[in-house]
């Protein structure tokens, strides 16, 4: 269906729900939902995504708002790093003798 | 299984559908924006939207015994267990929304036949004991099929299928417990308990669907990794998993040709009623009307909710620019 069609049916809009599990971990994608506006999105990710204690803070965000790449563009986006491998710490031999480092 | 029949498109040759195989055979996780063969899409819509609409229906045999469980503590539980069903409907239509179908087409499908849920919620719930038996029996066999899809190749359905097994065995467990306490219970309940065993026995083996073991959408939905397992086979894990749990209840599973082969390490059964099952599905079980019925009211009775919220929130949109 296009976009124009589902505008004339006035399906509500789908939304993005990111949770955080715990203290201190960052917030994850677990989703989503249709909602008429951010307020009652809210109010559905708390029923729909944490029955049992699965969050302490939720953000919902309009799927309209993402910006996604391109799976045709993994190449291009993640390979330069394959040969750069100086960036990790294993690449560089410390002796032992000098100590934790 | 609660996605019965579905059929399969075929495959194409094209040098992308091999290398999709490729991937696929490699345990790789295909994810919505990936180039995906179009009949491994529609195949999956059919899937994931049959599961869907199966959750949602089935709160409907469960619902119908919210506001007459026997204790405030057993409602609460059956309450908590329904909204779990109507959780698990919503996490599998996101899924089938990410193949380009829309949640509004998915339920219109529904509505008007063209998508089916699973034979085994055209069955009335007439006791409490039912409650027991669904939950033992037909989350029982839905988690059987649930678990191997946790490893489906389509990255959205798999993650869906682990948020789902998580909250299922609580499902299986209360039905259980529902058993227990009436198969050791007054002499009527142990009846009722019996009796609703007898009832639910063969719709729960026909959960599985006919036999597929030489089917060729079959084979092509296992190739995809969409189908983990022939039906055949889950049905006789279930077989093998649930006799022992009726003899620990004292209750007798209505086939008297039910054997333990010591050779085989399974039991041998008796096949439900094919016919009855495809009468089922043509929709002419006892309650496929009720079911359908009371689907299509509750979408009507919320038109004016649906588009009530909507105009809201416009008008909220409206006074915030105004506003800015
Ligand atoms: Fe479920
Ligand atoms: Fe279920
Ligand atoms: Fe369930």
């Amino acid at each position: 269906m296009t976009n124009a069609d589902k505008a004339a049916r006035r399906e509500w809009p789908l939304w993005e729900v990111f949770i955080r599990g715990q203290h201190g971990l960052s917030h994850r994608h677990v989703g989503s939902l249709h909602a008429a506006d951010a307020e009652m999105a809210m109010k559905n990710a708390r029923d729909v995504y944490t029955r049992r204690h699965e969050g302490t803070s939720i953000w919902v965000v309009p799927s309209a708002q993402i910006t996604a790449s391109a799976p045709s563009d993994k190449g291009p986006m993640f390979d330069p790093a394959d040969d750069k491998t100086y960036r990790h710490p294993t690449f560089f031999d410390i002796p032992d003798d000098v100590g934790a480092m | 299984m609660y996605a019965q029949l579905v059929k399969s498109d075929a495959a194409d040759d094209s040098p992308e559908a091999r290398a999709f195989q490729a991937r696929i055979d490699r345990g790789e996780k295909i994810e919505p924006k990936d180039w995906m063969p179009d009949g491994y899409r529609k195949t999956l819509i059919r899937q994931i939207g049959q599961h869907a609409h199966s959750e949602i229906v089935g709160q409907l045999p469960e619902g119908n015994w919210i506001t007459r469980a026997p204790t405030l503590e057993r409602k609460a539980i059956l309450l908590a267990k329904v909204q779990d069903e109507a959780g698990h409907g919503l996490y599998l239509y996101c899924a089938a929304e990410t193949l380009g179908v829309s949640r509004d087409e998915l339920t219109e499908m529904l509505l008007d036949g063209r998508m089916k849920y699973s034979s085994i919620f055209n069955y009335p719930t007439l006791t409490w004991a039912d409650m027991g038996a669904v939950g033992w029996l037909v989350d029982g066999a839905a988690i059987m099929n649930q678990v191997p899809l946790q490893r489906t190749s389509y990255g959205p359905y798999a993650r869906a299928m682990v948020r789902i097994c998580k909250e299922e065995s609580f499902h299986q467990r209360q039905g259980f417990d529902i058993m227990m306490k009436m198969a050791n219970g007054t002499e009527a309940q142990r009846r009722m308990a019996q009796n609703a065993l007898d009832r639910f026995w063969y719709p729960s083996l026909m959960m599985f669907g006919p036999s597929d073991k030489d089917s060729v959408h079959s084979a092509q939905s296992m190739a995809w990794k969409i189908k983990m397992n022939t039906n055949d086979e889950l049905r006789q894990k279930f077989v093998d998993q649930t006799v022992p749990q009726a003899e620990y209840l004292g209750l007798t599973v209505p086939d008297p040709d039910l054997r333990w082969h010591d050779e085989t390490g399974h039991y041998e059964f008796t096949q439900p009623d094919w016919s009855e099952f495809m009468d089922v599905l043509r929709g002419n079980g006892p309650c496929n009307a009720d079911r359908l019925a009371a689907r299509n009211k509750a979408w009507d009775d919320g038109a004016w909710v649906r588009e009530g919220l909507m105009a809201h929130a416009d008008k909220k949109r409206a006074a915030k620019v105004a506003a800015e």
